[in-house]
Parts: C-alpha cells; structure tokens; sequence
C-alpha cells in the first residue's frame, strides 16, 4: 500500500486523491497531509508516524488521543519543525494558513515557531530551564520575534503572568522555575506559549504532571485563551476525559496512525474502531455506576520498530479476521465518509451492529 | 546564602585541620617507626649522637607528639622559634619550619617558587579551556561524523599518553632538533615576557593537552545530555536560533560539572605540575617537592604539601561558592 | 475504631467486620533543620498529622488526595518503611508503631507493598526469578515444590509467562513489570497489600488489566487492599470505602457510593467536580457545576489554623480558623472533618453560590488569600 492513498482525502472529501502534480488548495487553517516521520535507529527505522492527515480550523481544538508509542507526540513535534535537526526523516504537508511548512526553509520555519505556532509541554518542570527566570525566558520568547527594548518585553510578561491567573505578577516575574507550584509552572509556560498571540497552539499533555483540581483551572485556562485569541488548539493526551472536556474533533492514532477519525460526539458516542472501543471499556468512570469489572485490551501496545503487519491493531483486536477480512494481511485505510473515519476492515454497518449490540452495554 | 558560605568555610577549615594532622605524622612519626631520627637528617651523616641529640633538642624532636603538633600549628599561625643554646632563631609566621639542606625557612621558598607554578598553571588552563570545551561542543554537535571521532580519539591519547613521552618527544623536536624554541634556564616575566612565554610554551601546551582530552570528552557528554533536555526542545519551540539554544540555554547547563572539575584541576596544578616542571626544568614548587624527597628535606615536603592541600581546598570552596552563583537552586535554598 | 453501624458495602458477599489494621492519631512529621555550625531543628513538615481510621478483613479501603496530601507517606507508615512520630498503629490487635527491624521480619510476611514506578522498583541486574523469590529466600519460607516452581506459580498468578523465569526486568513492557512487582508482593501470601499507585504510570489499556488483576487476585486470595491513587475514577472502581485527605489529615471517610453521590466534605466536593467527564455531551453541563478551587495547598510547614481547607473552601468561617473540625460520624459509616458540611443543596451551582454569599455575610478574620 502506497502512502498516497492511504488517508489524504479523509476530510478533504470530494477531492480525488492527490497522486498528481500539484497538491490541491489547502482548505482549512491548519491541513496536515500524509505526513511521516520515520527514525533510522540501529535497529531498524522506526515509523513513529505514518500517513496523518488532519485539518483544524481558527478558533477549533482537535484532540489526538493515543497511547505510549502512538507517535502522537512525535506529530506535535514535526508540526513545529523540531525533527528538522535530528536524524528523522520527514515527508508530507503541513500546510498552515496557506504555506507549506515542510517545504519552507529551516530559518522560515524558526521565525514561525513561537510566533504563529506554539506549544506547551507536559512537565512544566523540566521544559523551563532551571538557571533562568521565568521572566527572562518569557522576555526572549517575546523578543525574538519582536524588536522591542527589555523593558517593554518585561512589562509583556508581566502582563501575560497576570493573564494566566499568577497573584503578584510584577514580583513572580523574577522567580525561578523551581520557586513555581507546579500548577503556577504550568501557567507560566503558557504564558510563555501565549506571548506572541500564537494562531496554532498545541498542548502536549498538558495537565499530565498536575493534580485533578490544578487540571480542572488549567483546562478551563486554555479554553477561556482560546476563545480570546480565536487560536486553534491541538490537544494531545492519553486522557479521554480530558479531551472529552476541550476537543471538538478527536483523532484516535495507534501504532504511528490514524485509526479514527470524528466529531468528540462520535467517537464517545458511536464509536467504530475496536481500539477505540476498548479505550472506552478500559476506562473506569467517576461519573456512572460502577461496573463489576473492566473491560481492557489484551496484550501490549506494539513496537514503532516492528509493527505488526496489516492493520497494527490485530494482535489485540477480538474481532480479527471476523467473516473472514484480512486483518492481518492488508492494512486498513481510513478513507470514508467526510466527518467520521475508520481505518477497519469489518463493514461499516456491521460495525455499527457490533457496537450498539455488544459494546455500548457493556461500557 | 550567608549560612552557605559559612557552612562551606568551617567545612574547610576542618579539613585542613585533617589533612595537617595527617600529614605531620606521616612525616614525623614515620621516620620514627622506620628506626630514623628525623635530626640525624638535619646534622647529617658525620654528626656525633652528642650534635643529634642537641639539635633534636633545638627542634624540639625530643618532645612527645602532639606538642611537636602543637608547635607547628602555632608556627604555622603566629610564627616560632627555635633555641639553639644561648642563640635563639626566629621563624616569622607562616613557619613551616627549616630545610635540612639550606637552613632556610620553607616558606620563602615556596614563595620563590610560586610565580613559575604559577605561569605554568594559569597559561595551561587558558589553553585547555578554550580548546577543550570548544573541541567537545563541536563534537557532541556533529556527533557521530569523522570529525567527532577524530576529535575523541585524539582526546583518547591525550588522556593516554603520560606527560614525560610527549613533554619530551616535544622538547627533542622543537627545541633540539628545530630550534624553534630556546633551551637554557626559566626567566621572569618582567625581566623577558618574551623569553618567559617562549620557555613556558612546550609545558603548557603538554600540559594543556592532557587536561584538554578530559575537558573535551567531559563537554561532549554533558552536552549530548543537555540537548535531549525539554528545556532545549522548549528553547527550539520558542523559536530561538540555534546559536542561542545551545550558546546560551545548553552552554549554561554544560558548565557547571566543567566548572566543578576546573575548580579542582586548578587547586591540583598550583600545587605544582611535578611531572611537567621536571620534564621542562622549570624550577616550580613541583620541582621544589622533587628536589626535597631526593635529599629527605622533610620540612620542606610537608611544607609543600600542605601548601598543595590548601589550594585543593580553596579551590574546592571556590567551586562551591560557584556553584551558588550558577545555579539558583542551590542560592535559594 | 470501632465502627459498629451496618454498611452498604459493594461486596456484600464480603465479612467486612474484622478490623484487620487500626490506626489512631498517626502523625509522621520530618523536621526542617537550620544552622551553619549547629544543626537545630526549626521546623517540621508535617506530612501526616493525626489519622484515625481501620482497614477491614477483605476490604479495599481507597486513599485519595492530591500531591503532598501525605497518602503515600500514609502507606509507608502502615507498612512501616517509615517511622511514626505519633500515634498507634495495630494490625491483627498487635500493636506495630514502634517495631523493630527484627520484629518487622514476621510483619513483613502480612503486610506487603506494591510501588507506583515497574520502571525504578525492580533491580535491573536481577532476573525475574531472582526477584520474586527474594521474600521466598529472605524468610526461609518452606517450598515445598522447589523454589523455581514457587515463583513459576507466583508469575502464572499474575498473568506472565512462568517460562520468563530468568529474564530481566528490561524484557518486559510496563504492565508486565508491574505484575512482577505484583507477584513479589504475593510471594508471602501477605494479609494486606498496600498499592501506592500502582497504576498511574502505566497506558490506559493497560492500567484496567492491571486494575482486574487485582480484583481477581483479591477475590482468590482474600487479600485487604489499601489502595493509594490520585485517580478518582480509579478508586471509585476498585474500594469498598473511600477516604479523602488533604494536607495531612484525613476530611472525609466513607463507604464508596456514599462518598461518591454525597460528599459532605467541601474539599471531597471540589475534587469530585474537577475531574474531567469523558462524555462531551455533559461537558457544559459538568464545568457549569465545576468547583474551582483558587490558589495552591498550603504549605505543610505551616498549615493554616484549624481547618486546613478553609483557606481556600468557599464556605470558610471564623470558627473554621479558631477550632479544628473533628473528625465525626455524619452518617452511618460516613466520617466528616467540616464544621460546615455540604448540604444537599448545594450540591448545585446555585446553592454554592447562595452559601458563598452566607458566609461572605460573615467574614472570616483571616480572609482567604491566594496561597503562594
């Protein structure tokens, strides 16, 4: 299976599948197009990930959902062009508001990174540097875009730490990382993303590190930026309740792809792809009944390295080789309907008997 | 903060208190126990048990232990003196005793010496500093091409090979063979900063080498660590040149563990580079030391290396009080 | 402790009457020493500061709260890795606060341990055998099969290949390490197992294995759980009774569902709400009726008079400040450290609001400020 046909098309629906020339018009404020990124390691290359394509609008969030070893942080990382040094292979398009960031030249790239793209991380403790302020990291983050003297840059950061809720930000200004709560460092290293109005803003867990109260203020934190600035927000976690609270669109991704693909409603109401599924049975639920026992998914995620063959899920799907589909053999293509996609063999209605019959009861 | 330092120096001064302890024994009461009479060395061979034991007398060697101990510390302090019958020999503070061999006092000849361990240090640093870190920067920042490796492998021999083979294999080419560089004896700075930087050349170069290779492998690792930080990546997603990722964020983190083993090199060196000052005949506090084990000028050894002592430890105080400075974690807590 | 009303237990088929573990008034508090020549005690982090509660025969009693509310430093005084500053410890009617390192051998084969991190708590030099055998060997338990057989059966327990006998920890994927870390606690057939977040560091596909190991191994072997997480959704699924803390003191204690429908605690309430539903079509719904809480927790060092909470509990008082809420029976088995318990009212926005206002009508002399 060539990569071009495998998801291109998935929301760009109507459009034929680009195996020409030019690429169509970009259509949406962020169009991701079969992007890969593989590793050459010693031990083979690893396709952290392989064929994503996506699209998010100003003002959205898209939620990547996946577990440890999905590639959905080595996707965040390759929007923002920080394989370009490393020994990653990088293809695809990354188009943002009309200009192609994987054709676009390195410096092109590092003058768009934290201005119109940034991005918070998981453990606010270690993404700041320890030796410096987190004051004067914010001030560089704002002056390396703007020609502005220090001291308006201070007042920009003071002003932003007062934004993300930080009492007595005229004083914090000059603390260390290590003098932050961790929820405060959390603030602050989004204050530092917002600093420059960023129009693409991707949240890499970023309450993974924080308590459940601290998670909840962060949370609403970036939803009430969001909607200030209008930007479109990328939230990747392994949580579902989390992006059940933010996204509008959830992308489901195993072993360096896309599995599925659909509306926040859709994919906890109706959900298709048996992985997705068994997240939702792996999940214990603060807010029903409590259930006798869990319902999770056998075996282990698989290795980027070597994945098993045909759709990466069939090791531990139940349902492999149902009426005989060739689980093992073909890899499944997401390429469906325009707002929900599902990269399984088993017949979409038969899908949708299985779920509502056998599944849905149960969760 | 103020705790800090304070802790740092109480630190240091019971360590040197230690270090005198075991030292002053080592050197007196070995001698003993080996069946020598540390005032024969001082009469020398002809003497009479007569002149041995007055001169023991006249030291004091006669006393127990830890008044022996005890003088010296106050020697050390506030200076002592020595009676020698009706003559009476004063020893201005800080006494480190007499040399056996000239009569003099010890610690004007470290003092002589000093300048020469001196240059020697301080231009070898310089080099090894700028050469080593810059070598292991590069390095860690093209790791794995034909120039990292050369880079570590040269490193590699400059650890390897010991200082006598290349400080004399250098000197035979450049001085006796090429004649690029003068022969003959060291010369002051002020006298002939030409002459003095021409002598000093080959040492510090050798000298330079061997530390550089540590230097270079120590910042390559610690950099090849700091890039794969989230601090860095945070740096790169803000947009920074990468000049600036690793000339200011990766450079601060790299640092501390070089400033660490710079702090003791340095205390180590101004002890005297013995290896490098013999190869070279420059007449430091290395040569000094050398000098006194080959004619058992005890007071003069113990002398210098207690003198070496001090600077490893102040050196080491240095470091720590460094440390404070570089990392704010340690400043505020 | 006794508890002698009637529970509404999950497992009814369960005798949970037996106190197996006893505590009263546990208190651990590490003190903060100062000085440049001579070290003084100027403080001390008050980590666990007087807990009374039980664990019973065959239950699992969960132990939530956020970061440095002192619930692992709760489960290392129970299992005693730790030594209590204060306070009574007694598992089966013996009295362990004090135990030497001698007695604790005899402890150790009762009460076990199991540790957040498959990654750090397994030697990596060690194989697999070597590791769950090592109580085996340390207590000269009898085998009667041979000691390889032993830790074979142990590892088939738990769900691992009995033939990876002599691999290493790094072999094995996360989940699988913690079952190792699962069959060494086994190994002695322990009474109490204490799980101090055994699952937060693992995939969510994998915590729920984990999560029904556990279950089963609790059913066939009738072990006690104390099961320490800070996921909410977790312990709900897996305790029969829940306690709540908060900076180093127990709020609230109750039967799971009690605690989970009607929290009484302020805190309880807050922390309930926070947690994020994962069902997008309640998302308005749920952050509507959301509990924020402002600013951090306090500082141990110096917790805030009386209760700890008030500083940032919206119904806050005077008499939250002068006098320590005393942990007290509300309901039948439901326990409360609140002077101001939430009513069933204000288990909606508008009867929070409507409480706020009430206690802002009397203002508390220490207003709450924003924790720095």
């Amino acid at each position: 299976m060539k990569g071009k046909g495998m998801a291109t098309d998935l929301l760009a629906s109507g459009q034929p599948a680009s195996g020409g020339s030019r690429p169509s018009a970009p259509r949406s404020f962020l169009d991701v197009r079969d992007l890969r990124i593989h590793f050459n390691t010693d031990d083979g290359v690893v396709k952290a990930v392989d064929g994503l394509s996506f699209q998010l609008d100003r003002g959205k969030t898209l939620g990547i959902v996946g577990e440890s070893g999905s590639g959905k942080s080595v996707t965040s990382l390759g929007i923002l062009g920080l394989h370009r040094h490393s020994k990653a292979r990088v293809s695809g398009e990354v188009w943002l508001d009309g200009e192609d960031l994987i054709a676009a030249s390195d410096e092109r790239v590092r003058a768009l990174r934290g201005q119109r793209i940034a991005m918070i991380f998981q453990d606010p403790l270690t993404a700041m540097h320890p030796y410096f302020t987190v004051g004067a990291q914010i001030i560089e983050a704002y002056r390396v875009h703007n020609n502005v003297s220090k001291k308006v840059a201070r007042q920009r950061a003071i002003d932003m730490l007062g934004r993300v809720g930080i009492p007595q930000p005229a004083r914090r200004v000059d603390d260390y990382p290590h003098q932050f709560s961790g929820g405060m460092r959390q603030r602050a290293m989004i204050a530092m993303a917002l600093v420059n109005n960023p129009e693409l803003l991707i949240a890499d867990e970023p309450t993974t590190a924080l308590d459940v109260t601290v998670q909840a203020q962060i949370l609403d934190l970036i939803r009430d930026l969001q909607e200030e600035f209008h930007s479109a927000v990328i939230m990747i976690t392994h949580d579902l309740g989390v992006v059940a609270e933010l996204a509008d669109d959830i992308l489901v991704m195993y072993g360096g792809k896309a599995v599925e693909y659909g509306t926040a409603e859709t994919i906890f109401r109706r959900p298709e792809h048996p992985y997705a599924w068994g997240l939702l049975g792996s999940m214990p639920r603060v807010d029903r009944d409590v259930r006798d026992r869990l319902i999770p998914v056998k075996g282990t995620p698989p290795s980027l390295i070597n994945l098993p063959s045909g759709c990466a899920f069939h090791p531990r799907c139940p349902y492999v080789g149902y009426n005989g589909i060739p689980c093992r053999t073909e890899i499944p293509t997401l390429a469906e309907g325009s707002d929900h996609g599902v990269a399984c063999h088993i017949p979409p209605a038969e899908r949708q008997r299985i779920f509502s019959e056998d599944i849905a009861p149960a969760l | 903060m103020i705790n800090y330092i304070l802790r740092r120096v109480v630190t240091s001064v019971v360590l040197m208190i230690i270090i005198s302890v075991v030292t002053f024994g080592v050197f007196f009461m070995v001698p003993k126990l080996a069946g020598t009479n540390p005032a024969e060395l001082y009469v020398g061979k002809s003497a009479t048990p007569a002149d041995v034991a007055a001169t023991a007398r006249k030291l004091g060697l006669d006393q127990p232990v830890y008044v022996q101990y005890g003088r010296f510390v106050k020697g050390i302090v506030a200076g002592r003196d020595f009676n020698s019958g009706p003559s009476k020999t004063h020893c201005p503070a800080p006494c480190f005793g007499y040399s056996f061999r000239n009569d003099r006092p010890v610690f004007p000849l470290l003092l002589d010496r000093l300048p020469v361990t001196i240059s020697l240090a301080i231009g070898a640093s310089i080099i090894w500093l700028i050469g080593g870190v810059l070598a292991g920067v590069i390095s860690a920042l093209r790791r794995g091409s034909i120039l990292d490796r050369s880079m570590m492998i040269l490193a590699l021999a400059g650890v390897s090979l010991p200082i006598y083979f290349t400080g004399l294999l250098a000197q035979l080419i450049f001085v006796h063979n090429l004649h690029w560089l003068p022969g003959g004896e060291y010369v002051n700075f002020r006298d002939n900063p030409i002459g003095w930087a021409s002598k000093l050349l080959l040492g510090w170069i050798t000298l330079a080498l061997l530390y550089a290779a540590t230097y270079a492998r120590l910042t390559r690792a610690t950099m090849l660590e700091t890039v794969s930080e989230d601090y860095i990546r945070t740096a790169r997603a803000k947009g920074l040149r990468e000049r600036v990722v690793i000339g200011k964020h990766a450079m601060r983190s790299v640092l501390t563990p070089i400033v660490t083993i710079f702090g003791l090199d340095i205390g180590q060196l101004l002890g005297g580079a013995i290896l490098t000052e013999s190869v070279f005949g420059l007449p430091g506090i290395g040569r000094l030391s050398i000098d006194a084990v080959n004619t058992k000028d005890l007071p003069v050894v113990l002398g210098v290396t207690l003198f070496g002592a001090l600077f490893i430890v102040v050196a080491n105080f240095v470091v720590d009080l460094l440390y404070a400075v570089i990392d704010p974690r340690v400043r505020l807590a | 402790m006794p508890t002698s009303t009637p529970q509404t237990e999950r497992a009814a088929t369960r005798p949970a009457t037996e106190n197996l573990l006893e505590v009263s008034g546990l208190e651990k508090h590490f003190p903060i020493t100062r000085g440049a020549f001579i070290r003084r005690t100027v403080g001390a982090v008050r980590a666990v500061d007087g807990l009374d509660f039980t664990v019973r025969t065959g239950e699992t009693l969960g132990v939530v709260g956020e970061s440095g509310c002192g619930k692992s430093t709760t489960g290392r005084l129970v299992t005693r890795l730790l030594e209590p500053t204060g306070g009574k410890i007694t598992f089966e009617g013996r009295d362990i606060t004090h135990m030497s390192v001698r007695q604790m051998r005899e402890l150790r084969r009762d009460v076990q341990m199991i540790f957040q991190d498959p990654y750090s708590s397994l030697n990596p030099r060690h194989t697999v055998g070597t590791i769950v055998g090592a109580p085996l060997r340390i207590q000269n338990i009898p085998t009667p099969k041979g000691q390889k057989r032993a830790v074979q059966d142990l590892l088939e327990l738990v769900g691992l290949n009995p033939e990876h006998y002599n691999r290493y920890p790094h072999e094995f994927s996360g989940g699988q390490r913690q079952r190792i870390g699962i069959a060494r606690a086994l190994a002695l057939r322990p009474k109490l197992i204490v799980c101090d977040e055994p699952v937060s560091a693992l995939d969510v596909s994998i915590q729920a294995q984990v999560v029904n190991l556990l279950d089963d191994l609790q059913r066939e072997l009738n072990l006690t759980y104390m099961f320490i997480a800070h996921d909410l959704s977790v312990v709900k699924h897996i305790s029969d009774r829940v306690a709540v803390m908060y900076l180093g003191k127990m709020v609230e204690l109750a039967p799971r569902d009690a605690l989970y429908a009607t929290p009484m605690h302020p805190y309880t309430l807050a922390l309930l709400s926070a947690v994020p539903v994962p069902d997008p079509s309640r998302r308005d719904k749920a952050q509507r009726e959301r509990v924020l809480l402002t600013g951090d927790v306090p500082s141990p060092i110096d917790p805030p008079s009386g209760c700890r909470f008030r500083t940032r509990c919206w119904k806050a008082q005077d008499k939250c400040a002068q006098e320590v809420p005393p942990f007290v029976e509300l309901a039948p088995g439901h326990r409360v450290a609140c002077h101001f318990p939430v009513t069933d009212a204000e288990r909606t926005p508008q009867g929070r609001m409507a409480a706020q206002h009430a206690a802002a009508e009397v203002p508390p002399d220490t207003a709450a400020e924003p924790a720095l």
